[in-house]
């Protein structure tokens, strides 16, 4: 019941964006999408450069939230003293519930600032080499807006990836340590891959979120229409684009950003999608219960 | 008990004991694989099993036996610090695995747990490991490596173990896909596949049906040669057809279990030292 009518919504909203990014297709085609040049004014509607900011930060943000976050998740459910883990826990919570609004301005007052004297600079004479890390230190910019993605989504993704692995069958791993498997073993082999279906639905959420998040990227990344030439670089993404420009679009502008909304859309809905085929595979291979005759 | 024609001395030798050692003792002419001695096991500052002392030994099977919550699966756990991990656990008295003192200091829990093997009560292969992984799964937790020799240790442990002829085409799929008797054979594998010097089994069959309980009993005939094996069972008649010796344990006044019995298989149920064994033989509690 409850499908139906999520499917009645997300149909409504595919259909309500459709319906007004019609008249940029009509009039731009498709090539917009890919094309490099946003110059409102002289009517280039080029989107590629917030489609990749966008691919940049949340793969940026999901790349650092992935390891930190399991490696927490992993501390709070089994690893932490014992008495440490509710308290632990309860903060994780809390920092999930802050608005995106307040990650942003503390981004951009207290974190930005810290980038431009320290952590730019660091990262530089460690990874320069890597070409990844030209132009000047400048805090605010498209590592900035990764990096502070990471952080809003880490709290979820330590959350739900807790849960899941302390949800992990005790008799698994009693069997693995009464073969003579050691704590970090128990972790590796068996609770993690025992929890891994749930662990991919943490890791979708956080992208899902860090694909859509919208006025904490706008305040951090520095609002570029540019592709951005280095990590230190500012940027700009689909969500971004359209929260920071959406007051004063009109005419094909307007009906760009819509056709910019459905293609996140789209994006956040293909995410999904794939997860779930590979949740449903990795079930079909075997992580159904144990059967007793 | 029979051994083979050597003689004593030889005996000793071969188990790396001293003669004395061996014989020492209440029954001459068998060496002791386990020894407990006054073992008590306590959550939280409370006895659910008190002063607990008997000796098992190599090539017998030996079964505890006793009324649901007068310690068995509280005792067998405390054989391989299986309570480690339990933080009101405590347990006092000793242990001793051959030479080795199971609580001792310099005692390794994840090196003695390869030496003294578990097979629990529901079957609990690991869902995401194929068969022939949840084979080599103890080998690979002992850092074995060489493919050869994995092979080699999933093949003889799933024929010891009676599973080889019918997983042997599909070593690769989900022992999730295994019946509840495959499933818990494979667990009886998985144990064996390490070689362990014993092998504690807390009603391996409870959750079978008779076929599959039948085959696992038989198993354990066949087992025994290899491996001593401790089983828990709540089954009397399970317990006369498997054990040599049996330890009858019941809980006292306090509900903290003790060891009524501890005699040879034959003598404790058709003769107990003890009334009290009789009655439970007899069906009169438990
Ligand atoms: N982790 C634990 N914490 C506290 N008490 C425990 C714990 N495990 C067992 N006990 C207690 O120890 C006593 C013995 O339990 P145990 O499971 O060893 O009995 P059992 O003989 O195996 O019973 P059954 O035949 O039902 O399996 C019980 O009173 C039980 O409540
Ligand atoms: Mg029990």
């Amino acid at each position: 019941m409850a499908g139906g009518i999520f499917a009645v919504l997300l149909i409504a909203f595919v259909v309500a964006m459709a319906t007004q990014a019609v008249p940029a297709f009509s009039k731009l085609g498709v090539s917009f999408l890919w094309g490099s040049n946003w110059d409102p004014a002289h009517n280039h509607f080029g989107v590629l450069p917030f489609a990749v900011g966008t691919i940049e930060t949340t793969v940026i943000a999901v790349a650092l939230a992935v390891p930190i976050g399991l490696g927490t998740a992993l501390a709070l459910a089994y690893l932490a003293p014992r008495r440490l883990r509710a308290p632990l826990s309860t903060a994780v919570e809390l920092l999930a519930a802050v608005p995106s609004v307040v990650y942003g301005l503390w981004g951009l007052v207290a974190v930005a600032p810290l980038f431009r004297t320290t952590v730019e600079p660091q990262l530089t004479s460690v990874l320069g080499w890597t070409g990844l890390l030209g132009g000047p230190n400048q805090g605010v910019g498209l590592l900035l807006a990764g990096v502070i993605l990471f952080i809003m989504v880490l709290p979820t993704m330590v959350a739900i990836s807790r849960d899941v692995l302390a949800a992990v069958p005790h008799d698994q791993v009693e069997g693995a340590m009464a073969l003579g498997a050691t704590r970090w073993q128990v972790l590796r082999k068996v609770i993690v891959p025992g929890a891994r279906v749930g662990l991919l639905g943490a890791f979708t959420l956080a992208t899902g979120r860090a694909l859509g998040e919208t006025v904490a990227v706008a305040l951090v990344i520095g609002n570029s229409a540019h592709l951005a030439p280095s990590l230190k670089a500012n940027a700009g993404t689909i969500p971004s684009l359209i929260v920071s420009s959406f007051g004063e679009a009109s005419g094909t502008q307007l009906n760009v950003l819509f056709a910019a909304a459905l293609v996140l859309l789209v994006v956040g809905i293909g995410v999904n999608a794939l997860a779930r085929v590979f949740v449903r595979s990795v079930k079909r291979s075997g992580a159904a219960s144990v059967t007793v005759a | 008990m029979t051994e083979p024609l050597t003689t004593p001395a030889h005996i000793a030798q071969s188990i790396g004991l001293t003669t004395e050692e061996v014989f020492v003792g209440h029954h001459a002419g068998a060496a002791k694989a386990m020894r407990l001695e006054n073992v008590t096991v306590t959550f939280g500052g409370r006895a659910a099993v008190r002063g607990v002392t008997f000796d098992a030994y190599q090539r017998e099977v030996t079964a505890l036996i006793g009324p649901s919550g007068s310690g068995k699966t509280t005792l067998l756990r405390a054989l391989n610090r299986m309570h480690d991990t339990v933080r009101s656990a405590a347990v006092t008295g000793t242990v001793m695995l051959g030479d080795t003192d199971v609580y001792g200091r310099s005692t390794d829990p994840t090196l003695l747990r390869s030496r003294v093997g578990m097979v629990f009560q529901r079957p609990n292969p690991f869902p995401t490991m194929s068969i022939y992984e949840n084979a080599v799964a103890g080998l690979r937790f002992n850092g074995v490596r060489k493919k050869s020799l994995l092979d080699e240790a999933a093949e003889s442990s799933l024929v010891a173990a009676a599973l080889w002829d019918s997983v042997r085409d599909r070593l690769k799929v989900h022992a999730s896909t295994l019946s509840g008797g495959e499933q818990q054979r494979l667990c009886i594998a998985r144990a064996l596949a390490v070689e362990p010097e014993v092998l504690l089994m807390d009603e391996p069959t409870s959750a079978l049906d008779p076929i599959a309980t039948k085959r696992i009993e038989e198993l354990i005939g066949e087992l025994k040669d290899r491996v001593t094996i401790i089983i828990v069972t709540h089954n009397m008649q399970q317990a006369m057809r498997v054990s040599d010796r049996c330890a009858f344990l019941l809980m006292g006044e306090d509900r903290t279990g003790e060891l009524i019995e501890f005699n040879s298989t034959s003598k404790l149920f058709s003769e107990p030292d003890d009334p009290r064994t009789l009655d439970y033989i007899n069906g009169r509690f438990g």
